[in-house]
């Protein structure tokens, strides 16, 4: 299969990802949007690492993924605080800041 | 089969972030093995060691790399230049003065920080953990970890470790926000909102660099640029156009941790929300740091671009430099809050900083070391004043910050010390001669000037003018204006108030009025959004002495850089000479 159409799919996943961050109202889902942002730069950076035929973006890649695992660890631990305090996991009620 | 080569690696080139990043990992440990009672003192002295420790570290490499014109570990992994160096200097210093300010409880006998900010606020456990005195002392390691991430995040020629430097300086930093001990649901506001904005900036700057390692299969700046320079290379026969895309997705991440507009709708909002003191220390810190990478990767790549797409390049910092300055400081004149009108006028600075490095040459990048050091210190310094100024209720307990603007009037006569102090970190804010901020902006400006970007300076100017009115409002405010009736008598208890706002009542009272009954907030940990304007007495506490400490360093070098700059122009022109990595 043609190469060029992971990075298609990567792209694709991409903008959905930021879609999802820019649209959707739930914390949850705007957070795993972000995640979904970021794997879809891994398999962007696989498919180059293929096309190059070296394995930097391979290595990359797993960067990548060990700090995905460390946001998700503050980013639950943020989100899991606020629902605790307000019972909401919507972003529209994250309010009280706005002047 | 290839062996295993180990690469030589020059430790003394690592020592600035290895020195900080070491001493987080040892505060870690600290925080297992070390009793309650002597940890604080133990992170402490561990931490301000580990900063000062990071300061001779770059002493010891200046001339080293001022004679090389740089150093590097692994191909650039790590690179020291000495622009690099300067901006290390800088953030190792202001986040030294940082950390005196979170250190101070004032005469309070509190630091800024809930005693669990795991606990929910409003609860009887929140007020357990109160009562039992526990504090949160992991805190030190946390910014040790986040001054690592801003070291290292300008001395890299590689783009892995940009990013991982990014996310290093940004994770801790999320977590910092949401610890306040008092008005914790704003502080945890604050936190969610610089995580998502955050975390969603670097994802488009990770898609960045994957285009960039796409495009010319280096994930090295200074090799991705030659080879883009060299158009027959094989690489990028594939797919050129995705440089453009990549520049402007970095930048994009870039942009945001300066707070930039139009990335720059998270800083009022996180200014505001965060712990003061960790307020201070972001917006000194994270700001030196994050231009320095700016200026590290534009500079670099616009040597390799060929002329009309440097010039796209420069217009979009046209762009986005005046739109910059313009929110700063429209949205900074009309803004009630200090805390919010010190975020609009850190907006401001990176416009200013932005216009400086209009040039991307070496007499931009001298102003930038300058103007960020001026900055860095007003600001630390102000927001340091900021700690000191309480709300107190009518039992006398001493409250939360009394951060509304109108609670400022008079303070000249409260505490003429502090008043003084507060309206030299403005002016120099407002760049009036004869402070840091005057010769910052010079600098700034006639560095667009020399560049041909006359226009620019001329917007800065104007901007300059208009965001003088604020600042000198808020001193007319401090010293002219007698202080406000104190009518925190009048029988609303920050309960009341809190109701009286609007806010849902349930979970969102004071703590401590749930288990006493009609006795106020003793320790003041008020949950409430907003500052209780004109409904508490202000009163100014006393520093412990850190704080004290880090407001006349403030004061002292504010004044110093503007009457004698000599010594540090010298060392910012020095530094500025900037060559690039490579052949």
């Amino acid at each position: 299969m043609e190469l060029t159409n992971y990075l298609y799919l990567s792209v694709v996943l991409f903008a959905l990802g930021a879609t999802t961050v820019l649209l959707r109202r739930n914390t949850i889902v705007v957070f795993m949007g972000i995640e979904l942002m970021l794997n879809a730069t891994n398999l962007a950076l696989v498919t180059f690492a293929r096309m190059h035929g070296d394995v930097t973006g391979q290595v990359l890649a797993f960067f990548v993924m060990v700090v995905a695992a460390a946001e998700v660890v503050v980013g639950l631990a943020i989100i899991v605080t606020i629902f605790r305090a307000r019972r909401s996991a919507s972003v529209d009620d994250v309010n009280l800041l706005k002047s | 089969m290839n062996e295993f080569v180990a690469p030589e690696i020059d430790w003394a080139v690592l020592s600035p972030v290895l020195v900080v990043l070491a001493a987080g990992v040892v505060g870690v440990l600290v925080e297992a093995f070390v009793p309650a009672r002597a940890r604080r003192v133990v992170q402490l002295v561990l931490t301000l060691g580990a900063l000062a420790g990071s300061l001779v570290a770059v002493a010891l490499l200046w001339d080293r790399v001022l004679t090389d014109g740089l150093a590097f570990v692994v191909d650039g992994t790590v690179l020291l230049t000495p622009f690099t160096l300067g901006i290390q200097a800088v953030v190792a210093l202001l986040a030294l003065l940082g950390v005196l300010v979170v250190a101070d409880r004032t005469s309070t006998g509190q630091d800024a920080f809930a005693p669990t900010a795991a606990a929910v606020p409003g609860t009887a456990y929140e007020d357990a953990a109160r009562q039992a005195g526990l504090q949160q002392t992991e805190i030190y390691p946390l910014m040790l970890f986040a001054t690592g991430g801003m070291l290292l995040f300008p001395a890299t020629d590689n783009l892995i470790v940009l990013f991982i430097a990014l996310e290093v300086l940004s994770l801790p930093l999320y977590v910092l926000c949401a610890t306040a001990r008092r008005r914790r649901l704003l502080s945890q506001e604050a936190a969610f909102k610089y995580f998502l904005l955050g975390s969603f900036a670097s994802a488009l700057m990770l898609f960045g660099i994957a285009l960039v390692y796409g495009a010319t299969a280096t994930v090295s700046l200074e090799l991705a640029v030659s080879r883009l320079a060299n158009p027959d290379s094989p690489v990028l026969t594939m797919m050129p156009d995705l440089v453009i895309a990549a520049v402007l997705l970095i930048s994009v991440g870039l942009l945001f941790k300066i707070g930039a507009a139009p990335f720059h709708t998270w800083t009022p909002d996180v200014y505001q929300g965060a712990p003061t003191p960790i307020t201070a220390f972001m917006a000194a810190c994270v700001k030196a740091a994050a231009i320095g990478a700016m200026v590290r990767v534009l500079f670099t790549l616009a040597a390799g671009l060929d002329e009309p797409l440097r010039r796209d390049l420069e217009t979009g910092l046209w762009v986005v430099a005046i739109l910059t300055m313009l929110v700063g400081t429209a949205a900074g004149a009309v803004q009630t809050d200090v805390k919010r009108m010190l975020a609009y006028s850190s907006i401001a600075h990176a416009g200013f900083l932005l216009v400086a490095m209009v040039g991307l040459d070496e007499v931009g990048a001298q102003a930038v070391l300058f103007y960020v050091l001026a900055y860095g210190l007003a600001t630390l310094g102000a927001f340091a004043v900021v700690t000191l100024v309480r709300e107190q209720d009518a039992d006398g307990v001493v409250l939360g910050e009394a951060t509304h603007l109108s609670q400022w009037a008079g303070l000249g006569r409260r505490s003429p010390l502090l008043a003084t102090a507060f309206s030299l970190f403005l002016l120099s804010m407002a760049g009036i001669p004869l402070t840091a901020g005057f010769l910052a902006k010079f600098g700034a400006f006639s560095a667009a000037v020399e560049a041909g970007a006359w226009p620019l300076a001329v917007i800065g100017v104007l901007a300059s003018i208009v965001a003088v009115f604020f600042y000198v409002r808020l001193i007319v405010l401090m010293v002219l204006t007698p202080p406000v009736e104190e009518t925190a008598d009048d029988g609303v208890t920050p309960a009341g108030a809190v109701a009286a706002d609007g806010t849902p009542d349930d979970g969102f009272r004071d703590g401590e009025g749930v288990e006493d009954g009609p006795e106020p907030a003793r320790t003041g940990t008020l949950t409430a959004a907003r500052a209780l304007a004109g409904r508490a007495a202000v009163v100014v506490v006393a520093s412990q002495g850190p704080t004290a400490v880090a407001i006349t360093v403030c004061a002292v070098g504010v004044v110093l850089l503007g009457i004698v700059p000599a010594a540090v122009l010298d060392w910012t022109t020095q530094a500025a000479a900037f060559r690039p990595f490579g052949p």
